[in-house]
């Protein structure tokens, strides 16, 4: 029985497979639709996340399975102080697959030390969020036919952002894929991504503050909210929230195929008259982020099409 | 001189780093033994200036990780009727397990305090030690 916790449990090999079953999930959806007939999975958010969930749910319904689950702790067992542990032994008896989502960092890992059925970590405080990257592999591939030979842009919340750390991860393992790394100084990649995982792999980097001087050289460009829920401090919060926002006038220098991404939701760091712009991937990502969760599922419990 | 009579029945922690044979004593809780336990400090080596040393006369199970962690130089010789049986070098550990306390805010372990501390080394060089939940480094 496998989990997944970290994207990088996932081998390239692994991942091409899931962004391939995805496609045709995408392109034949009533060849999966009784996929997963009879099997339940258990959505446990322990902090709410309503686009996450919603994703993981309509994920398990287009291979015929069903859900059950709650939206936020206040209304689970752990209200009444019951362990993560406790809570994964019990849902164990109930569903097949587990998808959870916790604010404190490590908590999947301790559900899955102790569940008898595969547990995804849907997020787990700045932790991990690997189908998130699942779901922004699925629309690199996608919009540029390839995960290799890119130049990656990441602009905003580059400290705090997990979303960014995770998508470091899995694209290091990449031939000659780049980074520009766009934050304020107070948000920049920690030194320990930076140490371990781009220079271990001698991957190139750029580090800026500022993103007109670098957006002409992107092939992807990954935006980010600054996470209120990450700060402590709301003054600090504040100060950093408006850093970046990504303007029509600003993509005047970009490539003419660009794919800009958004973990989402967005507050105002991509203004909206970009939405139509055909550049402008972040819904894409929505729709691809349920085929990965779905194509996940299929992996996790050991399903396939007929 | 001070003189401390060789043990025959035992263990003896040796090359341990100047000034460090107190916290092993007080992690390895010798002080709960019944049998004689010596603990010499700062004595004379030619390979290390000087060195601290613990005589326990007691074949006495000892925790090689903890001691690995602590100070990776130490040598334990087994002594039985008077004679050196057994000889281990530690080293950093792969696994600490109940010794190191993740200080992350944000990890689990610090609202599921029941739950077991356990921390993996990431990296030999640098001996850094990361928790298996929420992966920070230990400080």
């Amino acid at each position: 029985m496998r989990s997944l916790f970290d994207i990088n449990e996932l081998s390239p090999a692994e991942i091409d497979s899931l962004i391939e079953t995805a496609n045709d999930m995408m392109a034949n959806p009533a060849k999966y639709a009784h996929v997963a007939d009879g099997k339940k999975l258990a959505t446990l958010f322990f902090e709410p996340s309503t686009r996450t969930r919603l994703s993981f749910e309509a994920a398990m319904m287009e291979l015929g399975g069903n859900v059950l689950g709650f939206s936020e702790a206040q209304s689970s067992s752990a209200s009444k102080g019951e362990s993560v542990a406790d809570t994964a032994r019990v849902v164990s008896c109930y569903a097949d697959i587990i998808a959870m989502r916790h604010p404190k960092e490590g908590a999947p890992l301790v559900a899955a030390m102790n569940a008898t059925v595969p547990v995804i970590n849907a997020g787990d405080g700045g932790h991990n969020h690997p189908t998130q990257t699942l779901a922004d592999l699925l629309t690199i591939s996608r919009e540029k036919g390839r995960l290799d030979n890119l130049t990656v842009g990441f602009c905003g919340d580059l400290k705090f952002g997990r979303t960014v750390h995770s998508l470091i991860n899995a694209m290091v393992r990449y031939p000659n894929v780049k980074f520009v790394l766009v934050a304020p100084t107070e948000l920049q990649l920690p030194d320990y991504v930076k140490k371990d995982v781009l220079q271990a792999n001698n991957v190139e980097f750029v580090e800026t503050t500022d993103l007109m001087e670098v957006i002409g050289d992107m092939d992807i460009l990954y935006m980010t909210r600054v996470q209120h829920e990450r700060f402590f401090n709301e003054e600090e919060y504040l100060r950093l929230r408006d850093s970046y926002i990504l303007t029509p006038e600003k993509l005047n220098d970009a490539k003419p195929d660009l794919c800009i991404m958004h973990p989402l939701p967005r507050v105002n760091e991509i203004s909206t008259a970009i939405d139509k712009d055909s550049r402008a991937c972040y819904f894409k990502q929505v729709l691809n982020g349920k085929f990965m969760r779905a194509a996940l599922i299929m992996m996790l419990l050991g399903l396939e099409a007929k | 001189m001070l003189h401390i009579d060789s043990i025959q029945n035992g263990i003896v922690l040796d090359h341990i780093k100047a000034g460090k044979a107190m916290e092993l004593y007080r992690v390895l809780e010798l002080n709960k033994l019944e049998c004689p336990v010596a603990v010499l400090m700062n004595v004379s080596s030619t390979k290390m200036g000087h060195k601290d040393m613990i005589k326990i006369s007691e074949d006495i199970e000892i925790g090689l990780d903890i001691l690995g962690y602590i100070d990776p130089g130490i040598t334990v010789n087994v002594i039985r009727d008077g004679k050196l049986v057994e000889k281990h070098c530690v080293d950093l550990p792969e696994k600490i397990t109940g010794y190191l306390k993740c200080n992350n805010p944000r990890c689990i372990t610090t609202t599921e305090q029941e739950l077991q501390q356990v921390f993996k080394l990431s990296d030999r060089e640098s001996a850094t030690y990361r928790c298996i939940y929420c992966e920070a480094k230990y400080k």
